[in-house]
């Protein structure tokens, strides 16, 4: 064979498989979609509504909304005046590492001053922390000011969802998209009313 | 009658090379004359693959893979279907002791130096199964939907979430919904019955083929193949039958009595190996107080837990793995097994073999400041052994390994 053949042979082996390669992208693009969530399980994801007035004072719930459960805490007064105590320890106190959607609105960090709204998945690896609102010494903390303890790890929260300093949890607490009509809360849905 | 058994021999002979595949791989293969209990746990793992793929194929027959259905179906299998608990609790304990023997073999490569050339693709084709296993361990556990099953889950899907930019799209597709659902539960089922055990034989069958190219090792780190009889068989080998089959019997019932055992009178092993929260159904809302992993994963649990940031912890425990591929290259050493390495490779395997177990300890129980240092410790000891061995096995003295078995 005469090495101008040689070079078209391999001119035309070098496209044939070019062209042969460029449809994996389109034959794999089926099966990598066919994991994403599927138009029921996205329907099944719509978001959730309450009425929160009847919340007691200091009183955390959970509802779920994507099967996650998200908290809600009613604050008094008081205990959001008693943020301050405990502000010393957190280890991003204004939210500047996450996305914050509602930054520098309320203490609460919510769309409401009364009422907080964050996620209940600790942002170390997803576990639910657990709500300790009492002021009085912890086995995992002496000077404790309320807030929210993870049994799996150790991380701690404060009662608005902010992560202390030197805990596992990277980051505060995650605030939901949400918004209140009136006392109907929706989580998941925020648009002008 | 035998004459036409053996035209049917003949016959199928010429078409499928069966007699000569039979001696070469089996019956004639030639063996070390001289081997340990440490030379065993290759074919005991091999029984507990078999023992899997059986049982297996009986559980799908009663699981059902919904979310609604999955966790009663457990239930159905262990009470209303006949001799269904023996069948299912033969799968969990064979899936701890299939650990229970790869971890002894693996330990058993790390002493006999059994992945120094020409024994690399061994090698490496046997931490791919063990890789293929945590996998599919993983997998199994979610799929009776009980709580440590959810959470389990759970912390180890958020782990794609640590890695930056594509994390949360990617913990997004692997679930196929917001939470852990019967969708991901379906998806998984698929994996741990078709996909993955498809993988890991192929890869079992490498492991064997690349085996018997090179040829098996022995405690003494000899070279079997310098000295060969007239027809090529090394002088020190025996043959594969009856030689190294009746030692394996005797192996597999021994195996086979401790597997009982566990099965009949112990098959939660005590939390770990089924955990005693997954004798309820998963609840995405409630956390159970104390996530652990079943012990086989626990060393690099406890890795992970040890490290701060989650990314971080990631990339240690993916580490922690990966450096198993590499031992051929670590290692410096011009003997093989650790009766002729010298003082420091010796300090080194058994400050290895502590830290790995203190690890797989400290991983079962919950973290407190000491409990947390120890884990940091041992993890820098873990890595030690492997990043420091060009060094140890390079300088240190060596002892001079006999001509012959």
């Amino acid at each position: 064979m005469q090495d101008k053949d040689k070079t078209r042979r391999k001119v035309l082996i070098g496209l044939t498989s070019a062209v042969g390669l460029s449809g994996i992208p389109f034959a794999a693009t089926p099966f990598i979609a066919a994991w994403n969530p599927s138009a029921k399980a996205k329907a099944a994801g719509a978001p959730v509504k309450l009425d929160v007035s009847k919340m007691q004072y200091g009183q955390q719930i959970q509802v779920s909304w994507r099967k996650q459960p998200v908290f809600i805490v009613r604050h008094t007064d008081n205990s959001l005046k008693s943020l301050d105590l405990s502000v010393s320890k957190l280890a991003d106190p204004n939210s500047d590492q996450i996305e914050e959607p509602y930054r520098g609105l309320n203490l609460s960090r919510s769309k409401s001053p009364e009422y907080s709204v964050f996620s209940g998945v600790c942002t170390h690896l997803g576990c639910a922390p657990k709500y300790f609102p009492e002021i009085e010494p912890k086995p995992w903390d002496a000077s404790w000011k309320g807030g929210f303890f993870c049994p799996c790890h150790g991380s701690m929260f404060d009662i608005v969802g902010r992560v202390f300093k030197g805990v596992p949890a990277p980051t505060n607490l995650l605030v939901p998209p949400h918004m209140f009509d009136g006392s109907i809360l929706t989580i998941g849905e925020d648009r002008e009313l | 009658m035998s004459e036409i058994a053996g035209k049917l021999y003949t016959w199928v002979n010429a078409r499928l090379p069966i007699a000569n595949t039979f001696e070469r791989h089996l019956s004639k293969h030639p063996v070390p004359s001289k081997v340990n209990f440490w030379y065993l746990f290759g074919a005991l793992a091999a029984v507990t693959l078999i023992i899997q793929v059986v049982t297996g194929i009986w559980l799908i027959m009663p699981y059902s893979n919904t979310e609604e259905q999955a966790f009663s179906s457990i239930e159905y299998i262990m009470r209303d279907v006949d001799y269904g608990w023996v069948i299912r609790y033969m799968h969990t304990t064979g899936a701890s002791l299939f650990f229970a023997v790869v971890y002894l073999h693996m330990f058993r490569g790390l002493l006999y130096g059994s992945y120094q050339k020409p024994k690399e693709l061994v090698w490496i084709f046997g931490c791919t199964i063990y890789l293929a296993m945590m996998a599919e361990g993983f997998l199994g556990y979610v799929l009776p939907y009980g709580q440590m099953s959810y959470w389990g889950a759970q912390v180890i899907i958020s782990l794609f979430g640590a890695i930056p930019y594509i994390g949360e799209s990617l913990e997004l597709w692997v679930r196929g919904d917001y939470y852990i659902s019967g969708i991901t539960v379906s998806r998984f089922f698929a994996l741990h019955v078709v996909a993955l055990p498809l993988v890991l034989i192929a890869l079992v069958f490498l492991h064997l083929v690349a085996l018997h190219e090179v040829g098996a090792g022995n405690p003494e780190g000899v070279d079997i193949e310098k000295y060969l009889d007239d027809d090529g068989v090394p002088l020190d080998s025996v043959p594969f039958f009856p030689y190294k089959v009746l030692n394996a019997l005797i192996a597999i019932g021994v195996f086979m009595t401790v597997f009982s055992i566990i099965m009949f009178f112990f098959p939660e092993g005590g939390g770990y190996f089924i955990e005693m929260a997954n004798f309820q159904e998963a609840n995405p809302l409630v956390t159970p107080d104390h996530i652990a992993p079943v012990w086989y994963y626990a060393p690099f649990y406890t890795m992970l837990r040890a490290i701060p940031d989650p990314l971080g912890g990631l990339i240690v425990m993916a580490a922690a793995v990966a450096i198993f591929f590499v031992v051929p290259w670590l290692d410096r050493s011009k003997v093989a097994s650790i009766r002729y390495k010298g003082i420091y490779s010796k300090i080194a395997i058994t400050l290895f073999g502590v830290s790995f177990l203190t690890l797989g300890y400290l991983g079962t129980v919950g973290v407190t400041e000491v409990r947390k240092t120890m884990s940091i410790i041992c993890t820098v000891i873990y890595f030690a052994y492997f990043l420091l061995m060009p060094l140890y096995t390079k300088f240190e003295k060596t002892y001079q390994v006999p001509e012959r078995l």
